[in-house]
C-alpha cells in the first residue's frame, strides 16, 4: 500500500506541501484546504496526515469510504453524504472538511507535496502490506 | 406488475430553512392527490412534525371518528431538522393517527430513510385519508416529481418481502437501492390491533433492507384496513444541506463535536454501537427494573442468559456501521445476520434480524419469562415481518400468561396453547396464529384493554385481578421498565397523553436510584420538564438516543446532569442554524408545550384525556399479589415502619399488602395533583384557558372543546 511518510529530522516548516496540496485541489492558497498540516512543537515539525489505517472505511455512514487497488483509503464522492463522521472519528485527525464543501478530504498518497517539499522531507512509502 | 390507477405530476418544492413548505394530501376512497401550503401559523405553533401530524389529524376527524373510520388519517412528518446529516440520529419521522387501541391519537416516531427521503422529494407532510377498495401501493418519485398509484394484490405481504421486492423494483441499480424507501406492514396487522409500520433502510454492505418501527398504537392496522400494501419513495441525491440551512458552519461543528464524543466516549459508557439499546439489559435487572412475568418482578437471576454480553459475542454482528440514517454514528441499530428461523412459514430459511432492542429483550424475553436469546431474535425476526408491535405483543401476552398462571383462563381456552411463562415455542405460534387469523390468535392481538372484557365476560375471569395485573391504560400497553418503585415514572407512564410509553419521560434513575425528586414538587416539575423537552424532538425530526445515551465527559460536573446541557444547547443551535430562527433553552420547551397541550386538549375532545383516565393499574404502583409481596419482603415491611409507622410484625400478609396499596395510591393521587398543577391544568386534568392563552394556543377550537370541562 501507498502512504505519505514525513522525516522530521528534514523538515524546516516551510508549509510548500500544504501549499502544494490546497492548490493542486482546490486552487486555493488557504492551508485549511491541505490534506498535509505541519504542526510546530518547540521548533520541530509534525506532519499531521493520514496513515491509511483505514478504520473509517466500516464506520462510514454512507459506505462511501474504500480502499483502492494501491491500498490508498479514498472518498466516493458520489456516495458520500458529508455527514463528517469519519471526521469525528479518524484518531490521527487528517480527515479534513471544509464548510464550503460537501464531501471531506483527506490525503491519498498522490505525491504532489513530497514533490514540492524543498527538503525531501515527505516521500511516499510502497509496502507490499494490504490492509483490511 | 400491478395496473397504475393514479398517475400525478408535480413540481418538488425547493426545501427553505428547513421546510418545503408543501404537504401532501392523498384521499384513498377517490384517489384525490392534493397539495397544500405549510403556512406560517403552522411553523410558529406546531413547529413541524408531530405537530404539523395533530394540526392535520384534528382537522380530519371528529369526535365520533373511530380507528377505522373513512376520515381517520394516518399523518407523518419528518421536522425542519430531519434529514440533516452532519449530527446523529436526524432522519426521524413522526406518525399520528387515531388509535385502535386507546380511540384518541396515537404519535410513534420511526427513523429509516423514508421520512428524509420524502421530505427531500418535496413534502414537510403526508396525509393519507379514506379507504381504497383494491388493495394498492402508493410511489412518490422525489426526482422526477411523480406519484403514481398501483394496484398490489400480487405482492408478498410480509415485510422483509414486500421491501425487497419493491426496492428491487423501483432502484435502476444496487447503487440505486439506498435511494428506495418502503413503508409497510405485514400479515400480522390483518388480524390484530397492534400491526405497526416498517420503514425501511438499504444495508448496501449487507445486501439486504433494514426495518426500523413505527411501532406503537396501531398505525399498520390502520394502514392495512385502508387497503395500502405499501408506500415507497425514491429520492437519489442526498447531500449535506438539502436543507438550505442558514447557518451550515455551526451544524458542520456541532456534528463533528458530537461524532467525536461517540468515537472517544460510547464504549466508555453504553456501547451503543456494540449492542444498540439493549446494553441496559442487566442493569434493569440488577436495579429490579426488568420487567419479568408480567411486571410481576423486576428482574430474575436467569436474565445473564440474556445480557448484551451475549448477545455481542454470540449474536449481533460487530463493527459496521448500524445506523438508520445517514450520520448516525451512535448506529445503535444491531442486528444479527444469517440467522436460521426455526418454526413458521420461514422456518429453515437465514434472514438478517433487526435488534433486539432494549423493550424487544425486555419484553420477548424477560417479561414472557424467556430467558433464551435465539427464541428473543425469532421473536423478534416474526414480530418485524408480521408488522407486529412487539412492545404491545409482549405485554398483552404477558398479561395472557399470568391470567392463565393465575387459573382465570384455560388452555382450552387458548386454544390448546400452553401460554405458560418461558414457552416461547407457544408465543411463537400464537405470533403464527395472528398473522394467519386462526386460533387464539384471532382474539389475543387485541390489546389488554379488550382482553380483559373477553376474558371476563366469556370466560368468566375475575375483573378485579384483571384490572391490577392488565398493564395497559387509556388502552395502550406499558413498554418494558418495572417502577414500582419510582412514583415519578409511574406517572410518567399513566399521564402519559398517548397511552404509558416512556417516550414521555424516564425518570427512574432520577427518581428512585439517584434520589433527586424527592417531594411531589420536584416530580412535577419533571413531569413538566422532561415531557415538554422529549416533545420536541418529535417536532422536529431527532432521535432522542443521542442526546442522553451518550453524554460529555464532564457532564456531571454541571447543575444538572439529567438534563444534559451541552446536548441540549447543540440542539438549539442546530435548530437556529438550520431555521435561521433565535430560540433559546426556553422557547424550545414553549414550543413543546405549544404542541403537548394540543394533544392533550385533542385527547379530551375524542374522549380520553381526564383524570380518570390517568389511573394506572396497581401492578404499576405495588405488589398485587402475595409473591409479588413477598419477593420484596424487606423493602415492602421497612416501608410500613418508615412511612406509615405501622409494624409488620403484628400484621398478616394480606393486611401488609393491603396498607401498602393504600399509601402507594394515595401518594399518586397527591402526585397527580402536582403535576396537573404544574402543567396548568385543573384538578381534572383538562388544560385551563389561561395556560393555553399564556403559551399562545387560546385558539378558538381548543376553547371550544375545555369549556364544557371546566
Amino acid at each position: 500500500m501507498k502512504v505519505l511518510t514525513h522525516k522530521q529530522e528534514l523538515c524546516t516548516g516551510c508549509l510548500d506541501c500544504e501549499l502544494a496540496c490546497s492548490r493542486a485541489y482546490f486552487k486555493t492558497d488557504d492551508p485549511n484546504y491541505s490534506a498535509i498540516r505541519i504542526v510546530e512543537n518547540n521548533r520541530t515539525y509534525r506532519a499531521r496526515k493520514c496513515t491509511q489505517c483505514g478504520e473509517c472505511i466500516n464506520m462510514c455512514t454512507a459506505n462511501a469510504i474504500y480502499r483502492d487497488r494501491n491500498g490508498v483509503v479514498r472518498i466516493d464522492k458520489k456516495k458520500c453524504v458529508g455527514c463528517l463522521g469519519c471526521v469525528g472519528f479518524c484518531t490521527e485527525l487528517v480527515m479534513f472538511y471544509a464548510d464550503d464543501l460537501e464531501v471531506p478530504f483527506k490525503c491519498i498518497a498522490c505525491d504532489i507535496c513530497s514533490k514540492a517539499c524543498p527538503e525531501g522531507a515527505l516521500e511516499i512509502l510502497v509496502s507490499r502490506v494490504k490492509e483490511n | 406488475m400491478g395496473t397504475i390507477i393514479k398517475d400525478y405530476s408535480y413540481t418538488p418544492a425547493k426545501i427553505k430553512r428547513g421546510y418545503s413548505g408543501k404537504s401532501l394530501y392523498i384521499n384513498l376512497s377517490d384517489l384525490r392527490i392534493e397539495q397544500k401550503e405549510i403556512t406560517e401559523f403552522m411553523k410558529e405553533k406546531f413547529t413541524g412534525g408531530k405537530g404539523f401530524d395533530l394540526w392535520y389529524l384534528w382537522h380530519a376527524v371528529t369526535p365520533e371518528t373511530r380507528w377505522d373510520s373513512p376520515e381517520n388519517e394516518i399523518v407523518m412528518s419528518v421536522g425542519p431538522l430531519g434529514g440533516i446529516t452532519q449530527y446523529a440520529g436526524t432522519g426521524k419521522t413522526l406518525l399520528c393517527s387515531i388509535s385502535p387501541l386507546t380511540d384518541i391519537p396515537i404519535d410513534s416516531n420511526v427513523g429509516g430513510y423514508f421520512g428524509p427521503l420524502l421530505k427531500f422529494s418535496g413534502w414537510d407532510a403526508f396525509e393519507l385519508q379514506g379507504k381504497s377498495e383494491k388493495e394498492i401501493l402508493i410511489f412518490i418519485d422525489g426526482n422526477n416529481g411523480r406519484i403514481q398509484i398501483e394496484e398490489a394484490e400480487e405482492y408478498p405481504e410480509d415485510t422483509h418481502l414486500l421491501a425487497e421486492e419493491l426496492t428491487k423494483k423501483y432502484a435502476e441499480n444496487e447503487d440505486d437501492m439506498v435511494n428506495v424507501s418502503v413503508v409497510c406492514s405485514g400479515s400480522g396487522a390483518k388480524h390484530s390491533y397492534l400491526g405497526m409500520l416498517n420503514f425501511s433502510f438499504y444495508d448496501p454492505r449487507r445486501k439486504v433492507c433494514r426495518f426500523k418501527q413505527a411501532a406503537r398504537g396501531g398505525l399498520g392496522t390502520i394502514l392495512h384496513d385502508k387497503k395500502v400494501k405499501a408506500l415507497v419513495v425514491k429520492y437519489r441525491g442526498v447531500k449535506p444541506n438539502l436543507n438550505d440551512a442558514a447557518d451550515i458552519s455551526t451544524i458542520n461543528k456541532v456534528g463533528v463535536k458530537y461524532h467525536k464524543e461517540v468515537h472517544d466516549l460510547d464504549h466508555k459508557q453504553n456501547k451503543m454501537r456494540q449492542i444498540g439499546t439493549a446494553n441496559t439489559v442487566m442493569i434493569m435487572s440488577q436495579y429490579d427494573l426488568l420487567p419479568t412475568r408480567n411486571f410481576q418482578t423486576g428482574g430474575d437471576p436467569e436474565a445473564v442468559k440474556i445480557s448484551p454480553e451475549v448477545f455481542i459475542n454470540e449474536w449481533l454482528t460487530q463493527g459496521l456501521h448500524d445506523g438508520c440514517w445517514y450520520g448516525c454514528t451512535m448506529s445503535c441499530a444491531k442486528c444479527a445476520d444469517h440467522f436460521l428461523i426455526t418454526t413458521g412459514p420461514y422456518a429453515g430459511q437465514r434472514v438478517t434480524v433487526d435488534g433486539p432492542e432494549y423493550e424487544c429483550a425486555a419484553g420477548l424475553g424477560a417479561n414472557l419469562g424467556v430467558f433464551d436469546p435465539q427464541a428473543i431474535l425469532e421473536e423478534n425476526f416474526y414480530c418485524d415481518t408480521y408488522g407486529i408491535d412487539l412492545i404491545s405483543f409482549a405485554t398483552c401476552t404477558a398479561f395472557i400468561m399470568e391470567c392463565y398462571q393465575r387459573g382465570q383462563i384455560t388452555r382450552e381456552q387458548m386454544g390448546g396453547l400452553d401460554l405458560r411463562f418461558g414457552n416461547s415455542q407457544a408465543v411463537l405460534e400464537l405470533m403464527h396464529q395472528i398473522s394467519r387469523g386462526e386460533g387464539f390468535g384471532r382474539i389475543a392481538g387485541l390489546g389488554i384493554r379488550k382482553l380483559k372484557k373477553i376474558f371476563v365476560e366469556e370466560f368468566g375471569a375475575d375483573p378485579k385481578l384483571l384490572q391490577d395485573i392488565g398493564m395497559e391504560v387509556k388502552g395502550l400497553e406499558y413498554s418494558e421498565y418495572a417502577h414500582k418503585e419510582s412514583l415519578a415514572q409511574q406517572g410518567g407512564f399513566a399521564m402519559a397523553t398517548k397511552g404509558p410509553q416512556h417516550d414521555e419521560a424516564w425518570l427512574i434513575f432520577m427518581d428512585m436510584v439517584n434520589k433527586q425528586i424527592p417531594t411531589f414538587e420536584d416530580k412535577a416539575n419533571a413531569l413538566y420538564y422532561f415531557p415538554m423537552f422529549r416533545t420536541w424532538f418529535g417536532l422536529v425530526g431527532l432521535c432522542k438516543l443521542p442526546w442522553n445515551d451518550l453524554v460529555p465527559a464532564d457532564n456531571y460536573k454541571t447543575d444538572s446532569p439529567a438534563k444534559v446541557p451541552e446536548h441540549v444547547q447543540n440542539y438549539v443551535d442546530l435548530f437556529n442554524a438550520v431555521t435561521g430562527k433565535h430560540i433559546d433553552n426556553e422557547e424550545l420547551i414553549l414550543q413543546s408545550e405549544r404542541v403537548y397541550q394540543f394533544q392533550r386538549v385533542f385527547s379530551v375532545r375524542m374522549g380520553k384525556g381526564e383524570r380518570k383516565d390517568d389511573y394506572p393499574p396497581y401492578r404499576s404502583l405495588g405488589p398485587v399479589s402475595r409473591e409479588e409481596y413477598l419477593s420484596r419482603q424487606e423493602l415492602y415491611d421497612k416501608q410500613l415502619r418508615e412511612l406509615q409507622k405501622l409494624d409488620p410484625e403484628t400484621m398478616d400478609l394480606d393486611e401488609k399488602i393491603a396498607a401498602t396499596r393504600r399509601y402507594r395510591e394515595d401518594q399518586y393521587e397527591q402526585l397527580m395533583d402536582a403535576v396537573y398543577r404544574r402543567r396548568g391544568w385543573t384538578e381534572n386534568g383538562i388544560p385551563t384557558p389561561e395556560r393555553l392563552k399564556a403559551i399562545g394556543m387560546d385558539l378558538p377550537e381548543l376553547l371550544e372543546v375545555i369549556e364544557p370541562k371546566l
